[in-house]
């Protein structure tokens, strides 16, 4: 069966559609403006436990798998939200299962204790939707070089002192907390921490709010960290970070491909409308054949991306090793939504390359995805070694 | 308190509705079914009242065997179980029968408050609350667009045209709501996860106690003989303002009897 046929996943899809046609589609010109989204749609997107969707209940979580977060990314796109949104409301998708994570280590060691100081402080506010996260990796000198970061933290007794930059960090300008990657140890991979730093912490300091090319409501820092002292309980593993970091990788491709696919389908829907309704020579601009083939094509790359991309969601949540497969998803999910947003501003014309269409903002915001989460050149040559080449 | 709430599912409000050459009902068949967003309210309001005072909630719906769906919504939403009305005997009934069924199994199940959407989106005739509550010889408190609840006593703001009147019953009593009552509530994915292991109890004519003569197209009170389709829409009046535009459109206006 359809694992995204079932009653519940299509009751899911109707919560998130409705939830983003009342409390997101209304305000996205308003938050594309002030550069940020405000922290009450975070709570009431707890509210109906989309923050908690791929958590389990035990740390705060609503449980569900890789193909309900599928379901909550499709249908937020859906119903006029933007791959900015999903940037800015799930950042803690990609920051906080590394607390979980650490949290299970002590459990399963038996420090009960320590693992529950992780899940209130951190975890149970994020995925309430009362505090925000945020994932610290690229710095200034870096890019998707995790394994030679540059950033310290050296141990100090009970503490770590931190000194370094970060920039490009989503959601850090509002985060209350940042799941920070820095050295403790050797060079290379093998000597990278993931510490937890609450951003109220002396010495830590937003450098400067980034301005971009799309995703605008989704606030970008760059961030500026000198003798940052935070207890060494906050470190999640030392020298566990690069692991830890290529374990969630996975889900963060996937996350990017629904984007993208996901943006894909909006564009192709509002396009599709778009050519029904505008008249041009005396005939509706869907009569002809050009752009006739166009919305087909436009349809063959989402569907495909789509089917490809779900197939891998669903296999990730049944416990296969999809490493490759989901990469692969990103890069076809990416260029359908590229394919898409570009062709979408071509049949709107004039309408479409006006600031607050909302083709507009996708063509920009769909700009990032190959860049992000592995750049395709970088996913392009790991492909290779997976393939064994 | 132990409330009930109904619950109708109706074809998706914005879907064009049409109705089967074979017995001119409507045809559930040619789009998606909801549940009519009116009962979201009274779902909501019914979950309100027992959040706050404590008490379960049970939706009740009688349709065909999809309508199940809508009971299950309810139960998303909140709803702790569900009753589904369902036999091919219903197929075609009137307001009248629909009553009559429903107030037979209110009445068995014994409920505090019958709360109600105050019409469907597909019949809109805004009477069977008012029926049940005569059947079943209760207050009808309908139109609320504000329920209060102190032990005994219930009391609504009856939404009319100028504001709205306040009305005081006792219960057991039938509610119907309006829309500015609340805000209903998404199904949450916890409440949806949960509504999976929630009972829904099946009930037919017989179970209800009700002669299936009595319900049913064969005994509606009125027919549908013939229908025709809405005539396209027309194209509109373009006036051309060479100075005398405001003159023109009023003239049009006030031919057509709007001034």
């Amino acid at each position: 069966m359809d694992p995204f046929g079932s009653p519940e996943r299509i009751a899911l899809a109707d919560t998130v559609r409705g939830f983003t046609q009342d409390h997101i589609a209304p305000h996205m010109d308003t938050w594309e403006q002030a550069g940020e989204i405000p922290l009450a749609l975070q709570r009431a997107a707890a509210a109906t436990g989309i923050l908690g969707v791929g958590f389990p209940e035990d740390v705060g979580g609503s449980g569900g798998d890789t193909v309900d977060m599928t379901v909550i990314i499709e249908q937020i796109l859906a119903g006029g939200g933007t791959g900015g949104v999903v940037a800015a409301m799930l950042t803690h998708g990609i920051a906080t299962p590394h607390i979980v994570d650490e949290a299970r280590r002590r459990r399963a060691a038996g420090d009960r204790v320590g693992a529950d100081r992780l899940l209130d402080r951190f975890v149970r506010p994020v995925l309430a939707g009362t505090a925000v996260a945020s994932l610290a990796v690229t710095e200034p000198d870096g890019g998707s070089d995790v394994a030679n970061l540059r950033t310290r933290a050296v141990r100090d007794g009970d503490e770590v002192v931190i000194t370094g930059a970060k920039t490009y960090i989503t959601s850090a300008t509002r985060a209350d907390h940042v799941v920070l990657a820095a050295r403790t140890g050797e060079a290379g991979a093998a000597g990278v921490s993931l510490i937890v730093v609450p951003t109220d912490t002396p010495g830590f300091t937003v450098a400067r709010r980034l301005d971009k090319m799309g995703w605008r409501c989704s606030d970008t820092a760059e961030l500026s960290l000198t003798d940052v002292r935070v207890p060494a309980d906050n470190v999640l593993g030392f020298e566990q970070g690069f692991a830890s970091l290529a374990r969630h990788f996975v889900t963060e491709r996937l996350t990017l491909a629904v984007t993208g696919y996901a943006t894909g389908q909006r564009c192709l829907d509002l396009t599709t409308e778009w050519t029904r309704d505008r008249t041009t020579f005396g005939k509706p601009l869907a009569s002809r054949q050009v752009v006739r083939h166009t919305l087909a094509e436009m349809h063959r790359q989402v569907d495909v991306a789509r089917v490809y991309a779900r197939d891998v969601a669903a296999r990730h949540a049944a416990g296969e090793e999809v490493t490759l497969r989901a990469l692969l998803a990103k890069q076809t999910g990416v260029a359908a939504g590229e394919f898409a947003a570009d062709r979408a501003v071509q049949l709107f014309g004039g309408a479409g390359y006006m600031t607050g269409t909302e083709v507009e903002r996708h063509y920009r915001d769909v700009r990032i995805l190959g860049i992000g989460g592995g750049a395709t050149e970088v996913m392009t040559d790991l492909a290779t070694r997976l393939m064994g080449l | 308190m132990k409330i009930a709430v109904c619950v109708k599912q109706v074809p998706d409000t914005w879907a064009e509705k049409k109705l089967t050459d074979a017995d001119r009902t409507l045809d559930r068949e040619s789009a998606d079914g909801v549940m009519n967003e009116l009962d979201e309210y009274a779902v909501e309001e019914a979950l309100l009242l027992t959040e706050a005072s404590g008490g379960e909630v049970v939706a009740v719906s009688m349709g065909p065997d999809k309508a199940e769906e809508t009971v299950r919504k309810a139960l998303q939403m909140g709803a702790d179980s569900g009753i589904h009305i369902v036999d091919d005997s219903l197929h075609g009934s009137d307001a009248i029968a629909t009553s009559l069924v429903l107030s037979k199994v209110l009445a068995d199940k014994g409920f505090d408050l019958i709360i109600f959407g105050s019409e469907s989106t597909d019949a809109r005739m805004s009477v069977v609350p008012a029926m049940v509550a005569e059947r079943l010889g209760v207050p009808q408190m309908t139109f609320a667009n504000k329920v209060e609840v102190a032990g005994e006593t219930l009391k609504i703001q009856r939404q009319t045209e100028y504001g709205y009147d306040e009305v005081e019953s006792s219960t057991p009593a039938v509610v119907s709501v309006v829309e500015k009552i609340n805000e209903p509530r998404y199904p949450s994915f916890k409440g949806i996860m949960a509504a999976k292991k929630k009972p829904i109890e099946t009930v037919t004519v017989a179970d209800a106690g009700v002669d299936a003569g009595q319900v049913g197209l064969a005994a509606a009170w009125s027919q549908v003989d013939q229908f025709s389709e809405r005539p396209p829409k027309a194209a509109g009046v373009k006036i051309e303002d060479d100075g005398s535009g405001g003159v023109k459109i009023a003239e049009y206006l006030s031919e057509q009897k709007f001034i």
